[in-house]
């Protein structure tokens, strides 16, 4: 999820913020949740948690299976570590979460969604990183937990032929 | 030149038997090796990364090229005699001259200069005229506008012209987007081909404050093909942009653009183009780099031919991919205006029957200069050429740059910044540009600036600790020798001065690079903060430009009189072919 600012926003682009999900939280920094759906409450600890299967645990109490039916798109080389674009769209049925964690972050956890029955399950964020890790999608899906994992490299950059 | 032509004529039998496919080897009684027999229905000339070279230059292509992974023993990572016994060709012939490093020297002398648009121009227009205008096109690439002092003082625009008399109809870019968006774009008015590009994109912000864009709706910055009608048929031409420019130069020159391989995007374009466009065949003109475009091939499908570049790789033959909707065949054509890359397609409806590919080499003393050309070549240097035709220096040995660790040309530069601006430690980066030099002959402001001549050459001194130098030795190295090659950038090793360390390059990122010392032989601590010296940084930077760091240095006689400590031995690649032996 992005925010716009600015005179004129197009047409696109709100169409384009108005697809994307309540979102509950970004890194270290917790933000009002935009649309969260009722009695959900902030994952605190999970946000807190360094290490990212403890961060899975603490949010969903399961461990995820990888799924080829998750599309994780992320850039291979971040072209600038402190803004990472990455979007998950997924083909599974009945989903109601999808989580983005960066493991070598500080904090593994770095935004949840809760995905709102008869919602398109597509997501985009922006991840801030530290150094080179991988980054994992959660997507909860009728009950059980899927993953698909990229490695997203921060680079002091190189020099090209 | 008597003793020329009869090395010439010695090597053409060699020569034209190990330019095709072996599946389409015709007999070798050819008196020339630019008589190519005419084949299909459509011929593609292919540069890439010329590298504003306007005149033949002497390249030594590498001794050492390490292929990890996958990609250990396989083309292009294949060196030396490996090099010529994988490719059929003859030692001594002229091939081996122009493919590889093997005696290049003694080669140098009896097969001279390669390259040069003006005989670029006799080949390309000679070939053109072969099959006829409208079974012809010529694309370029990438790496056409930056390489040389004058296409940096004219930020490109001599290449432009250049490119126009040449008739190149299609071309994608690198270093072109090192001039920023606004000369990008000035040159691109007065090019009268199409610059293609389906891996550019406006950055969010950008297309939210309405930022020029081909497509407004995708936020392609480019357009990302073109289709051309050859011999009948309708054959599409995707450009595909060096997908790291804004993490390879300084992210200024391109702030609302963002880059990146962008399979996804190339597969349903590919598909439109074959859906909806009804073309016959796709073509991938790609600043990928050869490792990024074999893994590429393996996984996008319904290209027929990538025509492939950046990484200087001069490969004779085309390598076939085979991915789930058929086969790929993936090429690159070298660099420096070295080589001509010849497609022949033979084209029926929807799709490529049959492929034929040559690698010429541009021999410039087998090729008469085209005059229109020479004459633009002439009045394009004639105003600057003079203040940089001054003798600074006689170099003592062969100067070079294209090894994946370490050449003499980067170990003068290192030298030159250790000396002149009084650090312990230079880095210079791992360019696979700038031409070669021979012993004893004389260099020139010019020859310094065709090593040097970039849009950010500002030199800086800065205080580093031994783990921070550690780290972005990894970090570089990881560019080259990452198992995946999407990880990859291109390029080579970031030059060490006054510093030598061991690399495994087959080890993962953190534990390729060890026992780092200094000039004196001391270990470099990890703690201690040393003084380091270098150019061409991502981050700005207020130094003089590098040329005038290296011409004063060399203007000061003592070229090479320092002992250099610098050297990197390398662990884990015994056997390796990408290892001159």
């Amino acid at each position: 999820m992005t925010t716009h600012t600015g005179p004129h926003p197009t047409r696109r682009l709100i169409l384009q913020g108005a697809a994307s999900v309540a979102l509950i939280g970004l890194g270290n920094l917790p933000l009002t949740p935009a649309r969260a759906a009722a009695n959900d409450k902030y994952p605190e600890e999970a946000f807190k948690l360094k290490n990212e299967a403890d961060a899975i645990k603490a949010l969903y109490g399961k461990t995820a299976e990888p799924s080829d039916k998750i599309k994780l798109d992320a850039p291979e080389i971040a072209e600038n570590g402190g803004v990472v674009p990455i979007s998950v769209t997924t083909t599974l049925d009945k989903v109601t979460s999808i989580s983005f964690f960066v493991a070598d972050n500080p904090n593994a956890l770095a935004a949840s969604y809760k995905i709102p029955d008869g919602t398109i399950p597509a997501v985009a964020n922006r991840l801030k990183m530290a150094k080179t890790s991988n980054v994992t999608a959660i997507v909860e899906a009728d009950g059980k937990l899927y993953s698909a994992t990229k490695e997203v490299k921060v680079t002091v950059g190189g020099c090209g032929g | 030149m008597a003793i020329r032509r009869r090395d010439f004529l010695k090597s053409t039998a060699a020569a034209t038997a190990s330019l095709v496919l072996p599946r389409f080897a015709r007999g070798a009684e050819t008196a020339s090796i630019y008589d190519i027999e005419r084949f299909g229905n459509a011929r593609i000339l292919h540069l890439t990364d010329t590298h504003a070279q306007l005149n033949p230059v002497y390249f030594r292509e590498p001794s050492v090229n390490i292929g990890i992974g996958e990609m250990a023993g396989r083309p292009p990572h294949l060196v030396g005699h490996a090099f010529l016994e994988h490719f059929g060709i003859r030692p001594d012939s002229a091939d081996a001259y122009a493919f590889t490093c093997v005696e290049f020297e003694k080669s140098a002398g009896r097969f001279g200069k390669l390259g040069g648009f003006a005989h670029l121009k006799t080949l390309i227009d000679r070939l053109r005229g072969d099959v006829g205008d409208k079974h012809a096109m010529l694309v370029d690439g990438g790496d056409l506008w930056q390489g040389t002092g004058l296409a940096n003082i004219m930020q490109g625009r001599d290449m432009v012209e250049v490119a126009n008399l040449l008739g190149i109809e299609a071309m994608t870019g690198h270093w072109e987007f090192t001039y920023g968006e606004q000369v990008l774009r000035d040159n691109l008015e007065r090019f009268k081909g199409e610059f293609l590009a389906q891996n550019v994109f406006l950055t969010e912000e950008a297309a939210f404050n309405d930022a020029a864009a081909f497509d407004k709706a995708t936020g392609r910055v480019f357009k990302p093909s073109t289709i051309k009608e050859l011999g009948g048929h309708r054959v599409a031409i995707i450009g595909q942009a060096f997908p790291y420019v804004p993490i390879a130069h300084p992210k200024r020159f391109t702030p609302d653009w963002t880059f990146g391989i962008r399979e996804e995007e190339l597969q349903k374009h590919v598909d439109a183009l074959r859906g909806a466009d009804k073309v016959d065949a796709v073509i991938l003109l790609s600043h990928n780099g050869m490792d990024v475009d074999l893994k590429l091939a393996s996984r996008v499908t319904g290209i027929d031919v990538i025509l492939g570049g950046h990484t200087h790789d001069a490969v004779p033959q085309p390598i076939a991919v085979k991915n789930a909707g058929g086969t790929t065949f993936v090429t690159n054509a070298g660099s420096n205006g070295k080589f001509l890359g010849v497609l022949d397609l033979a084209l029926d409806k929807g799709k490529v029957s049959d492929v034929k590919y040559h690698l010429l080499p541009v021999y410039s003393e087998l090729l008469k200069p085209d005059p229109a050309m020479a004459e633009l070549i002439g009045k394009l240097r004639a105003p600057h050429v003079t203040d940089w035709s001054e003798k600074i220096a006689t170099p003592d040995r062969l100067l070079y740059r294209r090894d994946n660790f370490a050449g003499p040309i980067d170990e003068l530069i290192c030298t030159a910044l250790r000396t002149e601006l009084d650090a312990e430690i230079a880095l210079s980066p791992g360019f696979r540009w700038g031409v070669t030099a021979l012993s004893g002959q004389p260099m020139t402001m010019e020859d310094v600036l065709a090593e040097t001549a970039i849009t950010y050459p500002e030199t800086y001194v800065q205080e580093m600790t031994g783990a921070e130098i550690k780290d972005v030795l990894e970090d570089i190295c990881d560019n080259l020798f990452n198992a995946d090659p999407y990880y990859q950038q291109g390029g080579d090793m970031v030059r060490a001065g006054g510093l030598s360390y061991s690399c495994n390059p087959t080890n993962a990122i953190g534990s390729r690079i060890s026992e780092l010392k200094l000039a004196n032989g001391k270990a470099l601590s990890a703690a201690r903060r040393y003084k380091v010296a270098g150019w061409a940084s991502v981050n700005g930077q207020q130094g003089a430009p590098v040329w005038d760091v290296v011409g004063k240095y060399l203007r000061s006689g003592r070229m090479f009189q320092e002992r250099l400590g610098s050297g990197v031995s390398l662990r884990g690649v015994d056997g390796n072919p990408g290892v001159a032996g």
